[in-house]
């Protein structure tokens, strides 16, 4: 991060209400091009709400939102198209093998065929995954699901990632080498925008922001959050904040 | 059965919160019968007829002016002579033709009686008898009204002919049918549904460590819509009566003794689909193409058994809505006893019978 | 270990012709906070549900306070608690109908048994006409507890009650059966988290249906095989990278704001590795010795090493 600091995500003032509750409460922040951002929070703090705001996948009350360069009230669908997509809950279609999984992705977000077919044996190649291309995903460990499955949201390379819990179950190993794509791609130029319960995982990133109660409580670097909160780790960071709210 | 009342009333809870289930347990039997009411009053509006006025006096055309106005019927066209009766009929022209004797009105002056001739196309009994009790009606109001102004009261006979049809076979068929379709859904649908639900959500599971026993778990699911689907029958036969005149000629205690029956099978095979199906979907899959479906189109209920096939003829024989349509059309219909259905109610025990012993060999007290 | 509540022996379990679970033995104390640690599919889900009765073994035996968990297993239907990795409470049901239902079919009263789950039932009293399915996460964990803890179980089988929910309230998770134990309660309680392990009396690694190793949680770092540095640089990305391809590094990883690394045994001293690492362009450069933790401790024994 030493270049200067270009906004691929800009919220100000984000409100999302449903009927009398207010579930995203004045959020601003920004994220930037490249940047590991952990966004965090209690359950019910409100980040799946933001999150698909975010996404373009819901409207938001009022504010100034800016993803990948497009409003989040008019240009939904053109935020849907520059940015991907991955969560524990659904991510690829057991029934299919991974080449057919990664055909579809690609061709739902229109990539020529040619393209596909170099991309995704480009992609196994990485992944060391050429054997199981034709291999159904339901049949694969968990841990290669959740690789192929973020490789399948950078597949058609998008500006911005989104990680809803990507890392919930699986074993250390595969975690951290999930780590490693992430920050991989980061410095490929992907920002990163991932949401988790595992408080040594928020360590990994550029920046994190906490919630709680639908507001930003904290956002800053790990390291200076820890030094604000003299904790020694995020975790005790997150407990105390979560504890006053 | 502390226990088993509590879980009662955990069912009950479920049932009333659902709006899906509770939609199909009181909406369904209202729509169905509107609908088939519907169907039957909506073809009545344009029953075509025909009139052999062999009299052709004044009372005659009275009558005839009387029925055409009336707004059931439409007059296609005057015989000449009864030949012609046949040809239109089976020409489909028309559905029904009215036949004033010779002398219409003279000898309903000096006898005091006159007799109309109604010729029906029973080939669709249910609008056979309807045409029919509309044309008897409205002779029967046209009688009183005459009779008022007269010293001497005088009667005209409707004398009725089904024709293709006699027996009226499938006549008020729709009720007997519409229950067995109802208690089939509910019982067997919603049984179903209601047991794989507990196991989709994972709940089952909790329920299996329990101390509770299978038994008080499956008689604890059922007895709910036992309830709910005998209630159900009684607002179903209620219903037929007072909007559609559909009669109860026969023993109404041993018509819910027999109802009980019924519902008593279906639940046993709504168990058994459950104990054999993990899922939700499956569950009301079976339900519905397995059973629905063979209730509709297989138990007698629209096509009748004797036009189909043999092979077919072979599957509705295992179907058990029809055993119980067969029964209450009996009691019903014809008012018979039980000495005239016994076999099927035979039947109808034997196979729930079967049903419950496969179900508690089927139950797992374990998962998979 | 005096009195034995668990006992597992050579249990294993397989699905055709996937091997779920393999040998399995233990023995777990009366009173004991054992966890099971291990990620998703190690097996941790199937081995509980055959010491609830749920499943039947494929081989061995095991038996839960003396009970053979095939043979009696209506005995321990009565004497355990059982809950599942899904939230599994009915969701349609209140928060106070789902607790009266569950006192009713182990056929006690919430009256009767009050006392038991008072500590953790406060913090739900508010919400006592709430559809269960309403809940946040953490508070449907409370709720299941407080249903599990109803009849007075003497063993608690708990299958991942701490995933998908937040750190707080696994904290106050962990309180919760802290302050169980000291009933007198046996609790078995599995987790993919492994910063939970450290509030276990003891803890099991299981990995591909296979224990690794069974100890005390403080005593299993210790026994790590080579000394464990931490490093941090301003490229971290570049500087994992850099690491993985050195031949003297046996292995390295992500852990936190820093790169965990071990040598390869005939290379000693971390110090020529910070030399050429700032050969190759890294600045700012900090490496000390740490003492590995019980996640480093499963990933050098899921390599295959005997720790």
């Amino acid at each position: 991060m030493t270049a200067p600091a270009e906004a691929v995500i800009t919220v100000k003032d984000l409100v999302k209400k449903f009927g009398s509750f207010t579930a995203n409460d004045h959020l601003s922040f920004e994220v930037y091009r490249g940047e590991i951002f952990g966004f965090l929070g209690a359950n019910g703090a409100g980040k799946t709400t933001a999150i698909r705001i975010l996404c373009g996948l819901s409207v938001p009350t009022s504010g100034y939102i800016r993803v990948a360069g497009f409003d989040a009230f008019t240009e939904a669908e053109k935020i849907k198209k520059h940015i991907g997509y991955m969560s524990q809950r659904f991510s690829l279609y057991e029934d299919l093998t991974v080449f057919e999984n990664i055909r579809l992705f690609g061709g739902i977000y229109g990539i020529s065929r040619k393209a596909i077919r170099e991309r995704a044996e480009e992609l196994l190649e990485t992944l060391q995954m050429q054997a199981v291309r034709d291999t159904l995903i339901g049949r694969l460990p968990l841990g290669w699901r959740q690789k192929l499955a973020f490789s399948v949201a950078v597949f058609h390379r998008p500006g911005i990632v989104f990680l809803d819990e990507p890392t919930g179950g699986v074993d250390p190993i595969t975690r951290k080498q999930f780590w490693e794509m992430i920050h991989a791609s980061a410095a490929d130029g992907i920002t990163v925008f991932v949401t988790t319960h595992y408080m040594d995982e928020a360590e990994y990133c550029d920046r994190i922001s906490i919630m709680a109660e639908g507001r930003i409580i904290a956002l800053d670097t790990p390291a200076a959050l820890k030094k604000q909160y003299h904790a020694s780790s995020i975790n005790e960071v997150f407990t105390r904040i979560a504890r006053n709210a | 059965m502390k226990k088993f009342l509590g879980f009662v009333r955990k069912e009950f809870h479920h049932i009333f919160r659902d709006r899906r289930t509770l939609l199909i347990l009181f909406g369904m039997p209202v729509v169905q019968l509107l609908l088939f009411g519907y169907v039957i009053v909506n073809d009545l509006r344009n029953a075509r007829i025909a009139v052999l006025d062999l009299a052709s006096d004044q009372v005659s055309r009275e009558i005839t002016g009387k029925i055409i106005s009336s707004g059931f019927f439409r007059l296609v066209t005057y015989l000449e002579s009864e030949r012609d009766i046949h040809e239109v009929l089976k020409q489909g022209q028309v559905r029904e033709v009215i036949i004033f004797e010779k002398d219409f009105a003279r000898k309903l002056q000096s006898d005091g009686r006159a007799a109309v001739q109604v010729i029906a196309d029973a080939s669709e009994p249910n609008t056979a008898r309807m045409m029919v009790n509309y044309t008897q009606g409205i002779l029967m109001s046209y009688t009183l009204e005459r009779n008022r102004n007269l010293p001497q009261a005088a009667a005209i006979i409707p004398e009725v002919r089904m024709e293709y049809n006699p027996e009226l076979k499938g006549v008020y068929m729709f009720v007997p049918g519409i229950i067995a379709m109802l208690l089939t859904l509910i019982c067997t649908l919603l049984t179903s549904i209601a047991i794989t639900r507990e196991k989709e959500l994972g709940t089952m599971e909790v329920l299996l460590v329990s101390p509770l026993r299978p038994v008080q778990i499956i008689l604890g699911k059922v007895t709910p819509y036992l309830l709910l689907s005998l209630l159900n029958a009684m607002v179903i036969l209620l219903m037929a009566n007072l909007v559609f005149g559909v009669p109860v000629v026969g023993s109404v205690v041993l018509l819910l003794a027999m109802t009980m029956l019924y519902i008593l099978t279906a639940l046993s095979l709504g168990i058994l689909i459950s104990s054999l199906t993990g899922s939700q979907q499956v569950a009301m899959m079976i339900s519905m193409v397995g059973l629905l479906l063979p209730t509709i189109l297989l138990s007698g209920f629209i096509y009748p058994i004797e036009n189909m096939p043999l092979w077919l003829q072979a599957i509705c024989h295992v179907m058990p809505p029809k055993y119980f349509i067969t029964i209450m059309k009996d009691i019903m219909l014809m008012g018979n006893g039980l000495m005239y259905f016994w076999k099927e109610a035979v039947v109808l025990l034997f196979m729930t019978a079967v049903f419950i012993i496969l179900s508690v060999k089927k139950f797992k007290i374990r998962l998979s | 270990m005096e009195d034995i509540s668990i006992q597992i022996c050579g249990i294993g379990k397989s699905w055709g012709k996937v091997r779920a679970l393999h040998d399995i033995r233990l023995e777990i104390g009366k009173g004991e906070l054992f966890g099971l640690i291990g990620p998703d599919g190690a097996g941790k889900t199937t081995l509980i549900r055959i010491l609830a009765s749920l499943l039947l073994p494929g081989s061995g035996t095991a038996s839960v306070e003396g009970y053979d968990v095939v043979k009696d297993y209506r005995k321990i239907r009565d004497i355990t608690a059982y809950m599942p990795g899904r939230f599994s409470l009915y969701q349609d049901l209140t928060v106070a109908e789902n607790l009266s239902f569950f006192a009713t079919i182990f056929g006690t009263t919430l009256k009767e048994n009050y006392h038991l789950i008072r500590d953790i039932y406060v913090q739900l009293e508010a919400f006592s006409n709430r559809p269960a399915g309403k809940l946040s996460g953490g508070m449907k964990q409370k709720l299941a507890l407080c249903c599990a803890l109803i009849h007075q179980p003497q063993v608690l089988l708990l299958d991942e009650p701490t995933t998908g929910v937040d750190a707080i309230s696994r904290a106050e998770f962990w309180e919760m059966l802290r302050r169980l134990k000291t009933q007198g309660i046996t609790i078995l309680v599995s987790t993919a988290y492994m910063d939970e392990a450290a509030l276990c009396d003891r803890i099991a690694l299981i990995q591909e249906g296979s224990i690794l190793k069974t100890d005390i949680p403080s005593a299993i770092p210790g026994d790590y095989p080579r000394r464990l540095y931490a490093i941090s640089a301003k490229q971290m990305y570049r500087l994992l990278k850099d690491l993985q391809q050195m031949p003297a590094v046996f292995t390295a990883y992500l852990s936190g704001q820093h790169i965990h690394f071990s040598l390869n045994p005939d290379f000693p001293e971390p110090g020529l590795i910070a030399m050429l690492l700032e050969k190759s362009g890294h600045e700012g450069i900090q490496i000390r010795e740490v003492v590995p933790g019980i996640e480093d401790s499963f990933i050098a024994l899921m390599k295959g090493e005997s720790v």
